[in-house]
């Protein structure tokens, strides 16, 4: 008896649909045995995790809320992935945007709006200098690679640890609150340097609008234009993109440059939105999480979005079990690396075909 | 600076270099095989958690050890079937194994933080142990130092001078041409990656049963990435791998004495040094030989044959 594995031709469309379903299913299978492994009920996990937030107004709106920087980062990160670049340092590029951004709020703080310059200008700047930021941070292994050959896997992921410690940093040192008893935390910002409220008494802020934005705009883009064009060739084909014409290390640049800006975008979107001052640690791990939401979102525009808030759900879901059954929030964590771990071999196994042969070798 | 500091320091930079050294001469084997996993964080970190949790269930430092090996053996199993079995994505679901790899460990040694026990005893020999500056150095290690020594030598002569290292080089360099050949490739890559899970997995142990003897979360803390930089900075050569864990190692010591010397520099841009050391020596090895320093030519890609 032995096993044949062979790639098939062709696949139905259907399965392509129903892969990443398939695979987030039996994660949480694996996910329901763990808990049984931790002497806690499967079935009041299930609901805990992901039926109960799913009925909840308030759980709802913070779904949305922690979906956004996942599904901003996740639509840069496409870019890079289906040019077949690995940008794995966006946690890195998000908190460089986050900090440096969240530095003009607390250069603005306490200015007046009545001034000559008035304070309308201090949210687009800080947008813009989150932005810019983690383009800059994302240039540093693109360039590297471009100019020197050196893999940008590792550097990308070297930036993050050098990024958190330059966060904790400023903030336990020169921009902490003078008045704030000794908290490493810098001051709160002012109104104007706050992201807005999109509804009255609501926790939805204006970064769910960007998310959803980028979404669009990647998605024409990727389909519409000849530079998504350009990008998929030099992932799927790279000498057939070199006759073309297409410069790889010019689009080696671009697309660490867009997904530097996104990434840095959601991390001041996250800053100003959701938290509103800056403290040492402004991220549970959304730079490398937005990585499992870019597959399960089969790097499409519209996937991401949803699988951004399947993601989302489950740190909404974690807080929630750490609460009321007493389990870890490492589970969310264990979680998510199976989800990614199952649509990989959905991925591939809807391209094979596993035959059973019975009797010798031939 | 007194005899017995300079003895202290070279000492803490061998021992601080040995999971670097163990981690990154397994991954060496993997991409030897043309295999790239980046799960080797993941990898690490089970090791730790599992290799304390049963060392400290059954008091047994060996049962310890094996079991860091086996639970790194473990992850790399499961990344095994995904990337030689399936095909799918080395990257991916390297970083697969690396996140699945932290949840899961830090799971498991949740209820062990703050547990102490013995770390594992170094060797004392009558007379030579005592020998000033060199005693302690060649003669007063824990067996780990000893092995992750043998294990270089080891991997120098299995890939250089035997019949199978020639067919691992081989499916590393050409997986077409040596499967033409009759070589069984996806075997010969699972067995590598096995061997680098067992590395890691035991390079896990040793930080949580020698190093530093009790269980802390996200103790590996990046030490995985910086033994997959290693393999890179040491050009896929076995004894470069010695040297350049030195180096690394050396940074982290240095990180620790510049701190309770107190330099003026803040404890963070300290902390920070390991990292950027990585980065920067991949830009200057790759300043100095572009061309010399040769991955294996299949490195990363998946071989879809039979």
């Amino acid at each position: 008896m032995r096993l044949e594995v062979s790639e098939r031709q062709t696949h139905s469309a259907m399965l392509d649909i129903l892969a990443p379903l398939l695979a987030v299913g039996l994660a949480m299978i694996l996910g329901g045995l763990m808990v049984l492994a931790l002497g806690k009920s499967p079935m009041q996990a299930l609901m805990v995790y992901f039926i109960e937030p799913l009925s909840d107004p308030w759980a709802l709106q913070e779904m949305a809320v922690k979906a956004s920087p996942l599904v901003m980062i996740a639509i840069g990160l496409a870019f890079c992935y289906r040019a077949n670049l690995w940008n794995i340092g966006a946690e890195g590029q998000f908190i460089l945007g986050g900090a440096m951004g969240g530095w003009i709020a607390l250069l603005t703080h306490g200015m007046d709006a009545q001034s000559p310059f008035g304070t309308f200008w201090i949210l687009p700047a800080m947008l813009m200098t989150g932005a810019i930021a983690g383009a800059l941070y994302a240039m540093i292994p693109a360039l590297l690679r471009v100019m020197l050959g050196v893999s940008e896997i590792l550097t990308s992921l070297m930036l993050v640890y050098i990024a958190q410690l330059f966060l904790d940093y400023m903030v336990r040192g020169p921009w902490r609150d003078p008045k704030g008893f000794n908290f490493p935390v810098t001051v709160n910002f002012d109104p104007a340097a706050t992201l807005p409220l999109l509804m009255h008494n609501g926790r939805l802020h204006l970064g769910v609008l960007f998310a959803l934005l980028a979404a669009l705009i990647a998605s024409l883009i990727m389909h519409r234009s000849l530079f998504g064009f350009e990008v998929r060739l030099v992932g799927i084909a790279p000498r057939a993109a070199r006759f073309a014409g297409f410069s790889e290390d010019r689009l080696t640049l671009i697309v660490f440059a867009i997904s530097g800006a996104l990434a840095g975008l959601a991390g001041i979107s996250e800053v100003a939105g959701q938290i509103g001052q800056l403290q040492p640690v402004i991220s549970p791990g959304y730079g490398f999480t937005a990585i499992i939401v870019a597959f399960l979102g089969r790097l499409s525009p519209f996937g991401m979005v949803l699988a951004g808030l399947m993601m989302a759900l489950t740190y909404v879901g974690g807080e929630a079990a750490q609460v009321s059954m007493k389990l870890p929030s490492f589970l969310v964590s264990a979680f998510q690396g199976l989800v990614l771990m199952c649509v990989l071999a959905a991925d591939r196994l809807i391209r094979l075909r596993v035959r059973l042969h019975w009797g010798p070798r031939p | 600076m007194s005899m017995a500091i300079i003895e202290l320091v070279l000492v803490t930079i061998v021992t601080a270099s040995i999971p670097l050294i163990l981690a990154g001469i397994g991954e060496l084997m993997v991409e030897k095989a043309g295999v790239l996993n980046l799960g080797v964080e993941g990898m690490m970190i089970l090791g730790a958690a599992l290799g304390f949790v049963t060392a400290y269930l059954t008091g047994s430092a060996l049962l310890g050890t094996l079991a860091a090996m086996l639970a790194g053996m473990l992850g790399a199993a499961l990344f095994g079937m995904l990337t030689i079995g399936l095909g799918a994505n080395q990257v991916a679901s390297g970083l697969a194994l690396t996140i699945l790899g932290l949840g899961s460990a830090n799971l498991i040694g949740a209820g062990y933080v703050g547990q102490k026990r013995e770390a594992i005893a170094t060797l004392h020999l009558p007379l030579v142990s005592d020998l000033p500056l060199i005693g302690k150095l060649i003669f007063g290690q824990d067996p780990f130092v000893y092995f992750a020594f043998g294990l270089i030598a080891a991997t120098h002569w299995f890939l250089h001078h035997t019949r199978k290292g020639l067919a691992l080089r081989a499916v590393g360099e050409n997986h077409d041409s040596a499967y033409a050949l009759g070589l069984k490739v996806r075997r010969i890559r699972f067995y590598a990656v096995l061997f680098g899970g067992a590395c890691a997995g035991l390079a896990g142990g040793y930080l949580s049963l020698v190093y530093t003897p009790f269980w802390a979360s996200n103790m590996t803390s990046g030490r995985g990435w910086i033994a997959l930089a290693l393999v890179v900075f040491a050009s896929w050569k076995p004894w470069r791998i010695f040297a350049g864990a030195l180096l690394f190692g050396g940074a982290s010591v240095l990180q620790m004495h510049a701190q309770a010397a107190s330099l003026g520099l803040p404890g963070q841009a300290l902390t920070a040094l390991p990292y950027l050391a990585t980065i920067i020596a991949l830009v200057l090895l790759s300043i100095k030989d572009r061309h010399a320093a040769k991955a294996p030519a299949s490195l990363g890609q998946p071989f879809t044959g039979h």
